[in-house]
């Protein structure tokens, strides 16, 4: 078993081993593997080091916070001062931020070591991460499949423990479904429960920074250093949780109502559903109460979804125009053509094909049929997910309806590549929180996700019920051999 | 032919809070290209907007004094379109929800010119032509805006001119604006058609964008309206299109089209939530505006008893009129203050804007110490106007300049006297005045003004030397 967060924190109080050492282990893992997982798109391994010098720094003073020393890794869209955050695409090539993300405000300031950059599709639109412009990801569980995606550097980083942990964004699934891929535990926080300052954007009413970790109790300790209103994001919320997610962990879920939505379970792959099903029989022995609910306005999520973040995207990346910062084409006539050119070149497929789409539902004429439409049914599905939590504390899902692809697997097909999300926009639509937590195999080794969704601000719940499982279920996939050994 | 003209003004006014609409940078005109921003006013991946409620309250201010209905919910939305000086292209704007609407502005024939709506916006930054290289200066990027959208209800240059005229008095008094449109702080857009007298349908518009002074929006009237009653009369259609008013030959063009369409594709902001204005609030703005200066005029006329000619010339300036009512405060006279301000102070400013910041060296108590001498007639008011120019001059106080002795000189009693004095000094003219020689009296004004610098009441003068001489 792989340390998680709180055993090395004691290791580092107990002097067993140092910020500096623990780093420089994590160096070595990444320098032997990361090449042939290409997790990392940049690596800070410098400022790494300097980070853990003072951080042992402040062990030594005491009294020094829990992430304080850990290395860990920050997807590529979450803003660092000074260090390259590109999004993986080449329109915002060797692009340094001047100002700090709040998260990463947030967690420098705890100690946390910051081992580099992780991959991600072009601008957190995919689900493969086949869309960065470094080239995929690999899945460090079987490197001919793919990683899932947006977040799917930061899944592997912390899937071959190239990183304890690391932080992911979750616009409709990011998160949840590379954390069900890699098997490792993804929590997509309540919308507003985190700041998104700093988090460039893609669909901003969407958007949801959150931790990628080994365990539901990394994942809460990460969560418990993240979240909070901040006055630089309207959205964020200032929600009084009581008291630290991960110190009330055990809870017993005698009496816990736990939905199930037949709607979750349509076109899901057989092996997937008979492990979640399995997984609902063990809450419901150890005393929770399964509700059999329906969420009829479930099947309209996915296309409510595309519209909504295509539309907010494609003016979120009209920004992109080579005049400030990032790329800027060579040669160009004037400053319109210099604009088009830039945007031509510095864009890959999938985000000029969510930018069109989202222009065209927004153009006069159609947005009243696409984007206005789109826009009163997810009010509907928020009303149903409010009248499920009245009779539920949690709902119990898959996250995806299938496991890892192949690598190049479903390129050629985008509508067939949408469908993958389909267990995971509904969250984000209706701005709630899930985890996903790993609950199996597949027949090819392959690991499978559960997700359990909860109630807007209820990430206590849902921590709790994740834990509760996992602790419970015993060994439900292998272990990574690999990665930095600690 | 005749032609009824049909013309709606859309202004942008930049409002005077002290930082931008949606971040802490300021809002000072000038300053260093670039040197008044931030991550969000220049647009950088990942910042995020916050909504400066003094925006809020100045767009409420402004809604309010134009007899608006303020929207008590709200929100704001994204404006696309691609230009350089716009860093995140899409302006931050309101769609279908402005902030206020149906208001209207009195004109001074009583006719009303309706407000359509008011809704705030972020300005955009501004590009430098400089040796064949553009630069851009994002300092003006993200400093609030109101757009005031008027009804179609102008039918003529003089009524375009007045509607702006007293939409920028209002803005000033009300303190949301310094309006200056030279400075760009306001700019006005006018939309203008024909259409033949009695006829219920609308001509084709044009635009003419950014007028920059007052009596340019009369001259671009006129220009447009002989343009398109030219185009009418000779058979042909006006077209469509944006223009622009060259003040050089007073003819209004086309602008070079730019490529964007007219599709805005607008869309509610995601990163601001909407926003409610409860009635209270709105209620504490209205009790926080002061008198509005179209009231005050009327106050001025009807109960302070000003001339119309001399209340207009104070009521225009809002520093003045506090000034003016400043020194009423301090005991005195409605008359003499008034014509001292307008003869005396405003000889000293020759321009708009030295009135209407109008900055002077002495306090509205110190000028109000020297108004009363002159209404007790302790000192005549050619008396007061060289002293007040020299207290203007020093910034000293009336003491400065007339001793208690030089007031003695003209008591009553003291002017008496003296009275007699003149009389025993020229007992040849007082003989002529007895006999009904009546300019003689002058010959003994003149030994009283000599005697007195000048600062008798002559009037109080005369009554008395006629009573002696009559003796
Ligand atoms: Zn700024």
């Amino acid at each position: 078993m792989r340390a998680g967060i709180y055993e090395l924190a004691i290791r580092l109080r107990n002097r067993e081993i140092s910020a500096v050492e623990l780093t420089k282990a994590y160096i070595d893992a990444i320098e032997k593997l990361n090449p042939a997982i290409n997790a990392y798109v940049y690596l800070t391994f410098d400022t790494a080091l300097k980070a853990a010098e003072q951080a042992d720094q402040m062990l030594k003073e005491g009294d020094a916070p829990l992430l304080c020393g850990i290395p860990m890794a920050l997807k590529d869209n979450i803003c660092t001062d000074g260090i390259a955050t590109t999004c993986c695409s080449k329109i915002l090539k060797d692009f340094k931020p001047y100002y700090d993300a709040a998260v990463w405000e947030k967690l420098k300031a705890q100690g946390a070591v910051l081992l580099g950059k992780t991959n991600m599709d072009e601008f957190a639109m995919g689900s493969t991460s086949e869309t960065s412009c470094y080239g995929a990801p690999l899945n460090p569980r079987n490197t001919n499949y793919v990683t899932g995606g947006s977040s799917g550097g930061s899944a592997a980083a912390v899937c071959a423990n190239l990183a304890v942990y690391s932080l992911g964004s979750d616009t409709g699934g990011s998160i949840r479904q590379p954390a069900s891929f890699c098997g490792v535990v993804g929590l997509k926080p309540t919308y507003g429960a985190v700041s998104r300052y700093g988090l460039i954007a893609y669909g901003s009413s969407l958007d949801q920074i959150g931790p990628l970790a080994n365990s539901v109790k990394d994942a809460a300790i990460v969560f418990d250093a993240i979240k909070g209103g901040d006055k630089r994001d309207q959205t964020s919320v200032d929600y009084d949780y009581g008291s630290s997610l991960a110190e009330c962990l055990d809870r017993d879920i005698k009496g816990m109502r736990i939905g199930v939505a037949e709607e979750f379970f349509e076109g899901i792959n057989t092996e997937i559903k008979s492990k979640i099903e399995k997984a609902i029989k063990l809450f419901e022995n150890n005393g929770a109460v399964i509700e059999n609910i329906r969420l009829p306005a479930l099947k309209l999520a996915l296309p409510v979804y595309y519209i909504i973040a295509c539309a907010e995207a494609s003016s979120n990346l009209g920004r992109y125009d080579g005049i400030r910062y990032g790329y800027r084409t060579s040669s160009y006539t004037g400053i319109e053509d210099m604009i088009v050119r830039t945007r031509s070149e510095g864009f890959g497929d999938e985000v000029k094909r969510r930018i069109m789409l989202g222009t065209y539902v927004l153009s006069s004429g159609y947005y009243d049929a696409y984007y206005k439409k789109a826009c009163l049914i997810r009010e509907e599905i928020n009303r149903e997910f409010d009248a499920v939590f009245e009779n539920c504390d949690v709902l119990v899902a898959p996250t995806a309806p299938n496991t890892a692809f192949p690598l190049n697997h479903k390129g050629d097909s985008p509508v067939e590549m949408y469908l993958s999300d389909i267990c995971t926009v509904p969250v984000n639509i209706a701005g709630v929180p899930a985890i996903s937590v790993p609950c199996g195999e597949d027949s090819r080794g392959l690991p499978i996700g559960m997700q359990i969704i909860g109630r807007r601000f209820g990430e206590a719940t849902v921590l709790q019920a994740a834990h509760f499982y996992e602790q419970s279920a015993g060994k439900v996939i292998g272990d990574y051999e690999g990665g930095a050994g600690i | 032919m005749n032609y009824e003209i049909v013309c709606g003004i859309e202004t942008h006014i930049e409002l005077a809070t002290k930082t931008k609409i949606f971040c802490g940078c300021t809002t000072e005109f000038g300053g260093e290209p670039n040197t008044h921003c931030c991550p969000v006013c220049t647009g950088q991946p990942g910042s995020l907007p916050i909504l400066n409620q003094k925006v809020v309250e100045y767009a409420i201010k402004a809604g309010l004094a134009l007899n608006c209905k303020i929207n008590t919910k709200s929100h704001m939305d994204r404006k696309n379109y691609v230009y350089p000086d716009l860093p995140k292209a899409y302006q931050i704007s309101q769609y279908d929800e402005p902030l206020c609407e149906k208001g209207y502005i009195e004109l001074d024939s009583g006719k009303r010119i309706g407000i359509t709506r008011i809704h705030i916006e972020e300005d955009a930054g501004k590009l430098i032509h400089e040796s064949g290289l553009t630069y851009i200066d994002y300092n003006r990027s993200g400093v609030p805006l109101i757009e005031i959208v008027s009804e179609p209800d102008i039918s003529s240059a003089e009524e375009a001119k007045e509607y702006a005229e007293k939409l920028q008095l209002i803005m000033r008094y009300i303190g949301i604006s310094d309006c200056k449109m030279q400075e760009g702080s306001m700019r006005c857009d006018v939309n203008l058609s024909l259409r033949k007298p009695g006829d219920p349908r609308f001509g084709v518009r044009t635009e003419i964008k950014n007028i920059n002074s007052l009596s340019f929006i009369q001259k671009a009237v006129m220009a447009e309206a002989e343009r398109q009653a030219d185009i009418l009369d000779a058979g042909g259609t006006v077209v469509q299109q944006t223009m622009r008013y060259d003040e050089g030959t007073n003819s209004v063009t086309p602008m070079r089209d730019k490529e964007n369409s007219d599709d805005y594709r607008y869309f509610p902001d995601p990163d601001i939530l909407r926003f409610c204005v409860d009635d209270k609030k709105v209620e504490e703005i209205r009790e926080s505006l002061p008198e509005l200066p179209f009231d005050k005029l009327k106050r001025y006329m009807n109960v302070l008893g000003l001339s119309e000619a001399t209340a207009k010339q104070i009521f225009r300036y809002r520093m003045v009129a506090e000034f003016f009512e400043d020194t009423l405060a301090e005991g005195a006279s409605v008359k003499n203050t008034a014509n001292l301000i307008v003869v005396t102070i405003f000889s000293n400013m020759d321009t708009e804007e030295e009135k209407e910041l109008f900055a002077i060296r002495i306090s509205a108590a110190q000028f109000a110490a020297l108004v009363k001498l002159a209404d007790e007639k302790k000192i005549n008011i050619g008396v007061a106007q060289s002293t007040l120019q020299k207290m203007l001059e020093s910034g000293k106080p009336v003491e400065e300049f007339i001793k208690p002795e030089d007031l003695v000189g003209i008591s009553d009693e003291a002017l008496e006297s003296l009275c007699k004095e003149a009389i025993d000094a020229n007992p040849e003219a007082a003989a002529n005045v007895r006999n009904g020689k009546d300019k003689a009296i002058n010959v003994m004004f003149g030994y009283i003004m000599k005697k007195t610098g000048g600062k008798a009441d002559i009037r109080k003068a005369e009554v008395l030397l006629r009573k002696l001489i009559r003796q």
